[in-house]
């Protein structure tokens, strides 16, 4: 296929969803069945056209270098410069075009299922194609306005479906977390846009990050302040500020916890296939500033510790979660805390690799917990149904769930896994797909997409480690141990929710959920398990000659992404068991330690959970190491306080004291022109009124009709015309 | 004779007659009094005329033709007069100036 059909194919792609949205928002937002299969279609459209970009672009050889470029359109043409938006599809993009439309599919397909009896089904299928598209937007816009235009639409999407359930003060409470801890980020992205358009008068990305020239001389050029780093650096560490945000990256990570508060799906979808995954990508996109810098430069250094930092973190506290989500929420902070961490120590394609099996286990492992609490859920309700009708029709409220009823109850959670147990009898296909979900997640040997990129990842570290990289060492040994606590968390909520027998009744009448769900899991978990096979390293002992020529096909794929710079040379790594065994020894050690402490004798009705033995820890952990607290305390109390400061002194001091002289000075104004009305014209028009009036009944009294006076008048005036006339005219 | 008597004597006369005619027009009671002060008046005009005729310039005959009109007004004015006060009389029951006032619109 010809570049130029593919230009016109990848500008076509983020295009169908974006038109879902308008036609759902604007003509069948009352008929669901239409919306739903508008919002299905059109994904499925997109994610056809992506295919085919994908697997052209696969077949090019040099598309690092020469990437698949749409016509780009002016915007804003000024006099002196213009903006052009266009389209490109690099290995990078092309990677991403490839995951995010089959995610973003495989969701929607979820979600007739899973919100099919929610009242405002249409609402979210136009929210939700919204989010998809911009998401597909942002992947193959080729310069970073464009991209940021999409950035903030999704970050309004997100805060739309978060929100969604509206009614529930915690879910508008989270949505409005969520926009304003991803504004603080989004704030630095616009910072470090401006910048690096001020430094190089162009926001594309190929004029930028694939010229060597304009990448050295940035790195040549000290950054504004005096900071002592590079513009080249600055920049990246204030773009690094968006994904800090949008990626849920410590300090910033605390609103994608409560990210929950939305349906299932949307988890999905902010966790795999859209908003986290697109803090990463434009991270990677700007990989190229970081790596300009040279290895362990302070911009790598803040990344990788900040990486670090957040997958201990995530993993530390998604051990004492009970919430089902929570756990993965924790669990997905965790795991974009490990690219983060790649990213910092020069990892790209080890990164990129993370990602995409992350994308794909997170999707399955989301879509898997609401299959498990919509069972939970049903499970609660034939309960409570069979209690309260002897005869039962248990059966009819098949199509009488959702999340919105369970808000209805709050007495019971469905989502809290000390609630499930047994449930891998009554939901035998999401419990194999959650397994195999799980089991890439905790990075389990040879067979699942997550220990291969896992690997990589430690592995890349492992090199850096050896040749005395400061920010390596730290990330590997941070990387190894969070490794195992996911490990062990996995374990623990595997067990927890399947294993053993049911602790409520809800559970024991749990229920398999609709093909239209299963069905996006098991696809789902074909990739999770399957997908690592697409970069085993080429000398992996026995299965990288097994793969021959295929083995590290998307590390290769990958880095021709990157221009050769003089100061970041990646050389050739060699096989190392280190690193390896250190993997097989964190995942397994962490599985076996969940097996024997929940897996053999697993949790009983009622029973305390043995995490819970270690007391003052555990608090802590559980309550998220007080991050909400401390910001609560140091962010938000200050910010009341000077707001409310700011409403005594400024507000009512300052302008409410000068609106009230306005105020004041109009009255004193408007009382002077009153009188002035009431003195000088009132009585002015008065006056002459009342004079003529009064002539005129004086004049009146002339009038007596009485033919004498009229004669004495006469008189009068003949006697004055005759003095005048003898007297004075002489 | 005509020697004998001077102008001014004829003007004061006149002038008497007029002021009597005047104050009776102005004083009296009764509306056939009233005109006939105005006869009066009229008359202290004619007799201006005549003695201003016959003094200065008597040659010429507008001084007689002037009082031969004003004659014949007058007669005409008393006969539409009385006419006019007759019918008040009728109306009002009443010949005092004073309470006719219907002049008065």
């Amino acid at each position: 296929m010809s570049r130029e059909l593919l230009g016109t194919l990848t500008w076509l792609a983020p295009l169908p969803p974006l038109l879902s949205f308008a036609v759902i928002v604007l003509f069948t937002n009352r008929y669901r069945q239409i919306s739903s299969a508008i919002a299905v279609v059109a994904m499925l459209t997109s994610c056809v056209l992506s295919f085919v970009v994908f697997f052209n672009a696969v077949g090019i050889g040099n598309l690092g270098e020469d990437p698949i470029r749409g016509i780009a359109y002016s915007f804003i043409p000024t006099a002196g410069s213009t903006f052009n938006i266009g389209v490109a599809v690099d290995p990078l993009g092309a990677t991403f075009m490839f995951m995010v439309p089959l995610a973003c599919s495989l969701i929607f397909i979820y979600s007739t299922s899973y919100m099919a009896s929610d009242p405002l089904y249409t609402r979210f299928f136009a929210f939700l194609s919204l989010f998809g598209g911009a998401m597909m937007g942002l992947v193959v816009s080729d310069n970073l306005l464009s991209l940021f235009v999409f950035w903030e639409l999704m970050g309004f999407c997100s805060y739309a479906l978060i929100g969604f359930f509206y009614r529930k003060p915690s879910a508008y409470k989270a949505a409005v977390k969520a926009f304003m801890t991803t504004r603080v980020g989004d704030m630095l992205l616009l910072l470090g846009i401006v910048y690096l358009y001020t430094q190089t008068g162009t926001l594309n990305f190929f004029d930028v990050l694939h010229n060597a020239k304009v990448l050295e001389t940035l790195a040549a050029t000290p950054a504004v302040l005096g900071l002592g780093i590079s513009a080249a650096g600055l920049i990246a560490i204030l773009i690094f500020g968006g994904t800090v945000g949008k990626s849920a990256q410590f300090p910033l990570h605390v609103w994608l916890p409560d990210a929950m508060e939305g349906p299932t799906p949307v988890s999905a979808m902010i966790h795999a296939a859209t908003m986290v995954s697109a803090g990463i990508f434009l991270l990677l996109r700007f990989f190229p500033l970081l790596q300009v810098g040279g290895p362990d430069n302070t911009a790598f250094m803040v990344v990788g510790l900040i990486g670090a930092i957040t997958a201990l973190l995530g993993a530390t506290i998604a051990v004492a979660q009970y919430d089902i989500k929570r756990v993965l929420a924790f669990s997905t902070i965790s795991q974009l805390g490990f690219m983060v961490a790649a990213i910092g120590i020069g990892a790209y394609g080890a990164a990129v690799f993370h990602l995409l099996s992350h994308a794909f286990f997170k999707a399955l492992l989301f879509m898997g917990s609401g299959s498990v609490i919509h069972g939970v859920e049903h499970g609660h309700e034939h309960v409570a149904h069979a209690h309260g009708d002897e005869h039962g029709h248990a059966e009819e409220l098949d199509h009488d769930h959702g999340a919105e009823t369970a808000s209805a109850a709050p007495a019971f959670d469905p989502q809290d896994m000390r609630n499930m147990g047994g449930l891998r009898k009554r939901m035998p296909i999401t419990f194999y797909t959650f397994l195999a979900g799980g089991l890439a997640l905790a990075g389990f040997p040879f067979i699942t997409a997550g220990f291969w990129s896992k690997d990589e990842i430690l592995a890349d570290a492992f090199h850096g480690l050896s040749t005395g990289s400061l920010i390596s060492t730290i990330v590997f040994i941070v990387l190894a141990f969070s490794a195992l606590l996911t490990a062990f968390y996995t374990a623990r909520q595997i067990s927890m929710t399947f294993l053993g027998e049911a602790r409520t009744e809800a559970a024991a009448n749990a229920t398999e959920s609709a093909p239209a769900m299963t069905f996006p899991l098991i696809v789902l978990a074909v990739f999770a398990i399957f997908f690592g096979f697409v970069n085993v390293p080429k000398d992996f002992p026995v299965l990288g000659a097994l793969f021959g020529p295929a083995a590290g096909w998307l590390k290769s794929f990958i880095s021709t992404q990157l221009v050769e710079l003089q100061a970041f040379k990646e050389e050739a790594q060699v096989f190392n068991a280190i690193p390896l065994l250190t993997s097989l020894v964190v995942a397994l050690g962490g599985l076996g330690l969940g097996w024997l402490v929940y897996g053999q004798k697993p949790l009983k009705a009622g029973q305390t959970d043995p995490v819970e033995k270690l007391g003052g820890l555990f608090t802590f952990l559980h309550n998220r190491w007080y991050f909400d607290e401390l910001y609560r305390v140091i962010f938000i109390k200050p910010l009341q306080a000077i707001a409310d400061n700011y409403s005594r002194v400024i507000d009512k001091g300052v302008i409410d004291w000068a609106l009230e002289g306005l105020y004041k000075l109009g009255v004193g104004i408007a009382g002077a022109l009153k009188e002035f009305d009431r003195v000088i014209i009132t009585g002015g028009s008065d006056l002459i009124g009342n004079t003529v009036r009064s002539i005129g009944r004086e004049g009146r009294e002339l009038q007596s009709g009485q033919v004498q006076n009229y004669l004495l008048s006469a008189l009068i005036a003949a006697v004055v015309l005759m003095v005048f006339f003898l007297v004075l005219a002489q | 004779m005509i020697n004998g008597i001077p102008l001014y004597w004829y003007l004061i006369v006149s002038a008497a007659l007029f002021c009597i005619g005047l104050y009776g027009v102005m004083a009296r009671k009764n509306v056939i009094a009233v005109i006939m002060g105005v006869e009066l008046m009229l008359n202290a005009v004619n007799i201006n005329l005549i003695a201003f005729w016959r003094y200065i310039t008597p040659t010429s005959i507008s001084g007689i033709t002037f009082a031969a009109f004003i004659f014949v007004v007058a007669a005409a004015e008393a006969a539409v007069g009385l006419a006019l006060i007759i019918s008040i009389y009728r109306n009002t029951r009443s010949v005092d100036p004073e309470k006719i006032d219907s002049m008065k619109l």
